[in-house]
């Protein structure tokens, strides 16, 4: 089955990060997973967690540029929660007795892909997080809210943009350090 | 300083920002200069993976932003059924003004209900029996032992008589017990490890409908544990999982197993689920382990008639009673992540009860 126009939009929605968008898809199909999950030895917590990690493998898929989705996104997010959780169970020892009532599609491969994103994620965060401050908001403002130096070196109290320029350089070989030395075992 | 402009030219030369003139010249430098070629590659990497790091963390934040939202206005709900919290507020800001007969009237509905209840509900007294100590008992074994053992270091004080007894379990490093309301008939508690070592405790919590209770160690001989190696289960459990428990029916730590016999508990009671162990007197507010050894649920009664049959409290209405607490104390209590599994996994059960039986406390309860 083809994704008919409304889905397409929602998933062009959820590329951009659309609140909208993403309010829709998540009004449309987290009930259905929550009640999956809490039906087989889960919690809300858990649905939450899942019902969002599924979001953000169908946003991943929605930006590759081989994407196409060839089932409707709840067959889709579905299928993903199922998989996870699962596998979530399985780590926990424990098994699931329910038997899928709902169609589902394959997405193993997807899973994968996230798993790797998933980690690399990971560790960026774990490499921010030990940074300290004012290193991680210096490095957050320059290259997560491109920020400019200027604006930088006001905000943060240096007394000239080269100032700042050179606490952020500093700043950035220490995290560069920190990521590759995870991420090149990770390969 | 080198460095410092080199990497800003790279920024510039990746973000493309650079002018043809430039561009060129910086072109034909990596070239020339395997090293400059090869941070150029190492950078663009690196910027690629902090691109999508953003992206990723300003999806979570918008999915985070969108559950709250919904949440609020009731589009979903945390029990999945479909009366609501949300809808709930909905309803009460549309009809403010109604509410006020409606109260009346509800109120008084209330009570033929809780009327009806209590005239419906069946007995329970005779059909269980609630697993703590009581003063008899423990008077004659008083009678007798009490000048053998640990008058030493007795904390309760001078004229005060212990009324009942129980077991209680630390859910947290720095001394926070559960244990079972019934245990606590008494005016003050005490607790006592393993090893004998008594310690002043206080009540900051009781839940008498889920039968639970919180104790802190406040004394300062106690000294906080580097970890728990059990975890508290959020969720539910499966019937035929093997279980075992640690608690004090005697003035020693005793050891008992059994299974998970049933979801529900007495009369079907969802809070609880039904096990078959040997449990007495004294067992009250023990913790029951799966074998992994995480903490699914809280031992509090067994039914009279019948041979081995328990109940024990599930342990997720342990999570519901802390974020019920006062926010000063409930933040204070960390109870681990769930998500990470026991370190007692795969254990053989001698290590296993090694491990855990420092965190499993009598607890004594005493008037005075």
């Amino acid at each position: 089955m083809k994704a008919d126009t409304t889905e397409q939009a929602l998933l062009k929605g959820l590329a951009n990060n659309d609140s909208k968008a993403i309010e829709t898809i998540y009004k449309d199909n987290f009930a259905m997973v929550q009640t999956f999950i809490m039906q087989n030895n889960g919690t809300y917590d858990d649905a939450r967690d899942i019902f969002q990690e599924a979001v953000i493998t169908l946003y991943e898929k929605a930006q590759s540029q081989s994407f196409v989705l060839t089932s409707q996104i709840k067959t889709y997010v579905y299928s993903v929660c199922r998989r996870l959780w699962l596998k979530r169970l399985q780590q926990m020892g424990r098994y699931a007795h329910a038997d899928s009532l709902e169609e589902t599609v394959a997405v193993e491969e997807d899973l994968e892909m996230h798993e790797k994103r998933n980690a690399e994620f990971a560790i960026m965060d774990r490499a921010l997080n030990s940074l300290g401050e004012p290193c991680k908001s210096l490095l957050e403002g320059y290259y997560l809210k491109k920020m400019g130096m200027q604006e930088l070196a006001a905000e943060f109290g240096y007394t000239n943009a080269d100032n700042a320029k050179n606490q952020k350089y500093k700043c950035l070989m220490r995290l560069k350090k920190l990521f590759f030395a995870q991420y090149n075992i990770g390969d | 300083m080198d460095d410092i402009l080199l990497l800003e030219a790279i920024e510039r030369y990746l973000s493309g920002d650079m002018n043809a003139a430039e561009r060129s010249y910086f072109e034909n430098l990596r070239k020339n200069t395997p090293e400059i070629d090869q941070m150029v590659v190492e950078h663009s990497m690196f910027l690629h993976q902090m691109d999508i790091y953003s992206v990723h963390r300003n999806l979570r934040n918008s999915l985070q932003t969108a559950h709250s939202r919904l949440l609020e206005t009731g589009e979903i709900n945390e029990s999945g059924e479909l009366t609501t919290k949300g809808k709930v507020i909905q309803l009460w800001k549309k009809y403010k003004r109604v509410t006020a007969i409606a109260a009346t009237v509800g109120g008084f509905i209330a009570l033929v209900i809780s009327g009806l209840t209590l005239y419906f509900s069946p007995v329970r007294n005779g059909q269980i029996e609630e697993l703590s100590r009581e003063v008899a008992t423990i008077r004659t074994y008083q009678k007798v032992q009490n000048g053998l053992i640990r008058e030493v270091d007795n904390k309760i004080p001078k004229g005060g008589t212990v009324v009942s007894g129980g077991t209680g379990f630390l859910v947290d490093t720095k001394g926070y017990l559960i244990t079972n309301a019934h245990v606590l008939k008494g005016s003050g508690v005490v607790v006592v490890n393993s090893g004998g070592q008594e310690y002043n405790a206080k009540v900051v919590g009781i839940d008498n409908n889920a039968d639970l209770a919180i104790l802190k160690i406040a004394d300062n001989e106690f000294e906080p544990l580097k970890s728990l190696p059990y975890t508290i289960r959020k969720s539910g459990a499966d019937m035929g999982e093997k279980i075992f428990t640690l608690g004090y029916p005697r003035n020693d730590i005793v050891y008992g197993e059994g299974y998970l016999s049933a979801r529900t508990g007495f009369n079907g009671d969802s809070m609880s689920y039904q096990i078959q162990i040997s449990a007495n007197p004294g067992n009250s507010g023990g913790p029951v382990f799966n074998n992994n050894g995480d903490v699914i649920g809280i031992l509090s009664t067994r039914q009279a008639e019948a041979e081995g049959v328990a109940f024990a409290v599930k342990s997720k209405n342990i999570y519901r009673m802390i974020s019920n607490l006062d926010d000063s104390i409930a933040s204070r209590i960390k109870m681990g992540n769930t998500h990470h599994g026991s370190a007692l996994r795969g254990m053989e059960r001698k290590e296993q009860i090694g491990m855990v039986e420092d965190c499993v406390y009598y607890v004594k309860s005493f008037k005075n």
